[in-house]
């Protein structure tokens, strides 16, 4: 052992990564052949939570991936040299994740077998639809972008790529917020908060993810990340992620307001049990609350606080996505306004939800498949940021 | 260096055109697809519910409904319900209510605008129906139904009514038993119910027996608010 160089040791830990990511991926291939053969009933979903953990995996990996791609943005459309040397990296995180968590969506699906069908019927009235388009437009628009600025002779068409790339990330993050803000009947959704509030969560995830691969490229290297640099986008992180706690405030102060929607409110943040516990604790103390501290506190210079600030950030916004997805579900339709009603489908009480091993390992191989994309990616192609000497 | 330069042009070549045969067939399907025609037929088929005489309870239409569709009968929250009894009690004045729920075959069904493949659809006589042949499963429908009227199948299933094929890993809701309808005949819920709770019928034929008592007496449709016109209306609510 003492015979082997760094770098070996190195190429060597790339295969352990690459075999540990591989059985996640393949572990979640055996879950969703489990699913196959005996149906969602091995799962914790049901007829009242129908979307679950691999929901909010799903929608984490898709919104980290149109996230990710704002230091693409503020390299090709403002003109931020320090952010277009990194434009590749966000490119291509933005495509894993994109497939990571479509990987996630459609293998949940009853019948996935059928994907062909979604492919060729449009109903033109569903936002799914709609997002069928905009996702697979996404791997489309990120590639050519990648193209214009990874081949010489077509950098002059960088700009507009990434101009077209920043109004389609945009939409698409619009698209993933109105799944939720077109439900009409449900207290959690059906607001129009949610499309704006989705986009800058997009930023603040995207960006720590950013800087979670970005911190492990310059550690794996030997290299250290320019001070400068670092404190741009440190800053920029905390700026992400107080917003995105705002929208998040103004979506639950404005329900506070609306009598009819009280109930639902004290629910998710007082009396829920999981719910409220991972809203306050897992969202807004590790998720924020921390994580600026960490940002924005001199003093905790010491620690390795970015990438320690970006997996809070991550963690929590898991959690949220939990509490939203699925606490959202839990708290029942109200059917008959101003009435207390009971049946045998649980109508009027709060829904349950376990979530079960096949679809948590079904979750965990769309990061899988988003790991594998990346570090292949950055180890065969030149992803990795070259700083320019600064001026 | 020229050639692993070219290498990683020709990679980026064929993922572009990759990309783009994934998007194209999508685009140009986008632009030509139609909606499910929402035409106004003739006939608009819709129940009334007299909630004073359901006795709470009382679940021969549940009963019914299970045998009339295979349904299993199960309760356990991943147990397909086409039809379910609720009790409901006035919050203020506790004067309680018993009713049967299920599918309200709205006019603007959310179900219908939602899924993505146009597997639910609306047929010209009101009914709301999925195509299990194109229900892919995604389970967005049960999210914007208002009623929670529909169940996804869970687990594999086995003996099937052949008049009402079901399949595991979709959707379905009732069917109003379109089935027994195109044969001249009721649903089974509105046959089996000993005290003619569900009236069954024409709401757009004005010599019928329901559009002659909506007529008549007050009914209400349950969440009127949201506008979306149900085809069952519910009588002393």
């Amino acid at each position: 052992m003492a015979s082997y160089s760094i770098p070996q040791l190195r190429s060597h830990l790339f295969y352990v990564l690459m075999a540990v990511a591989g059985s996640i991926v393949l572990a979640a291939m055996f879950s969703v052949h489990s699913m196959e053969q005996h149906g969602h009933i091995i799962t914790g979903m049901n007829n009242q939570i129908v979307w679950g953990m691999p929901h909010v995996f799903a929608i984490f990996l898709i919104v980290a991936a149109s996230g990710v791609l704002n230091v693409s943005s503020i390299g090709s459309v403002f003109n931020k040299p320090a952010y277009k040397v990194r434009a590749p990296l966000a490119g291509l995180l933005s495509i894993a994740m994109l497939a990571g968590g479509l990987t996630v969506l459609m293998l949940d699906l009853g019948r996935p077998d059928r994907i062909i069908v979604a492919a060729t019927n449009f109903n033109p009235t569903s936002v799914f639809a709609w997002n069928i388009v905009l996702y697979s437009g996404m791997f489309a628009a990120v590639a050519v972008y990648l193209w214009t600025l990874m081949e010489q002779r077509m950098n002059s068409w960088s700009k507009p790529a990434g101009f077209a790339v920043f109004i389609w990330r945009f939409v698409l993050t619009t698209g993933t917020g109105v799944i939720f803000s077109f439900l009409v009947a449900r207290q959690a959704y059906g607001s129009a908060i949610l499309p704006p509030m989705f986009i800058v969560i997009s930023f603040a995830w995207g960006l720590a993810v950013f800087h979670i691969v970005q911190a492990a490229i310059y550690e794996w290297n030997g290299k250290h990340l320019d001070e400068y640099v670092q404190k741009r986008m440190r800053n920029l992180m905390g700026v992400f992620v107080i917003a995105s706690l705002y929208f998040v405030a103004t979506y639950h102060l404005t329900n506070l307001y609306f009598a009819r929607q009280t109930e639902f409110e004290r629910f998710i943040l007082v009396e829920g049990g999981i719910y409220p516990k991972l809203f306050w604790i897992g969202y807004v103390l590790l998720g924020n609350v921390l994580p600026l501290l960490l940002i924005y506190l001199p003093a905790l210079d010491r620690f390795k606080r970015i990438p320690i600030a970006s997996l809070l950030i991550i963690l929590g916004g898991f959690c949220l996505l939990y509490v939203f997805i699925i606490g959202g579900q839990a708290f029942p339709l109200d059917i008959f306004p101003g009435y207390s009603v009971s049946s045998s489908f649980a109508d009027g009480e709060i829904g349950t939800y376990q979530p079960s091993l096949p679809e948590i390992l079904l979750g965990l191989g769309g990061v899988g498949v988003a790991f594998l994309i990346s570090a292949i990616g950055i180890r065969v192609l030149d992803f990795v940021p070259r700083e320019l000497p600064k001026k | 260096m020229s050639d692993i330069n070219l290498q990683r042009r020709n990679f980026l070549k064929t993922a572009a055109g990759a990309a783009m045969v994934t998007v194209a067939p999508g685009m140009l399907l986008f632009d030509v697809a139609h909606g499910n025609p929402q035409s106004v037929g003739k006939v608009r088929w819709g129940m009334l519910i007299d909630t004073a005489a359901c006795v709470p309870g009382c679940n021969d239409c549940v009963t019914a409904c299970n045998k009339e569709n295979g349904l299993s009968g199960g309760t356990a929250a991943t147990d397909s319900q086409w039809i379910r009894k609720i009790e409901i009690k006035d919050i203020s004045s506790g004067r309680e209510v018993s009713l049967p729920m299920m599918c309200q075959h709205c006019e603007s069904p959310p179900c219908v605008d939602v899924c993505p493949t146009g597997a639910s659809f609306k047929r010209v006589d009101g009914i709301v129906l999925v195509d299990k042949h194109r229900c892919i499963g995604c389970r967005y429908c049960m999210m914007a139904c208002p009623y929670k009227a529909r169940s996804f199948v869970h687990e594999p299933l086995q003996d099937q009514n052949p008049d009402v094929p079901r399949g595991k890993g979709t959707v379905e809701s009732c069917t109003l038993c379109v089935h027994r309808i195109d044969q001249g005949g009721q649903p089974a819920c509105a046959e089996a119910c000993a005290n003619k709770v569900i009236l069954f019928g024409d709401l757009n034929d004005p010599e019928s027996a329901i559009a002659k008592k909506v007529k008549s007496v007050v009914s209400t449709q349950i969440r009127a608010d949201l506008k979306l016109n149900p085809g069952v209306r519910y009588q002393g609510l």
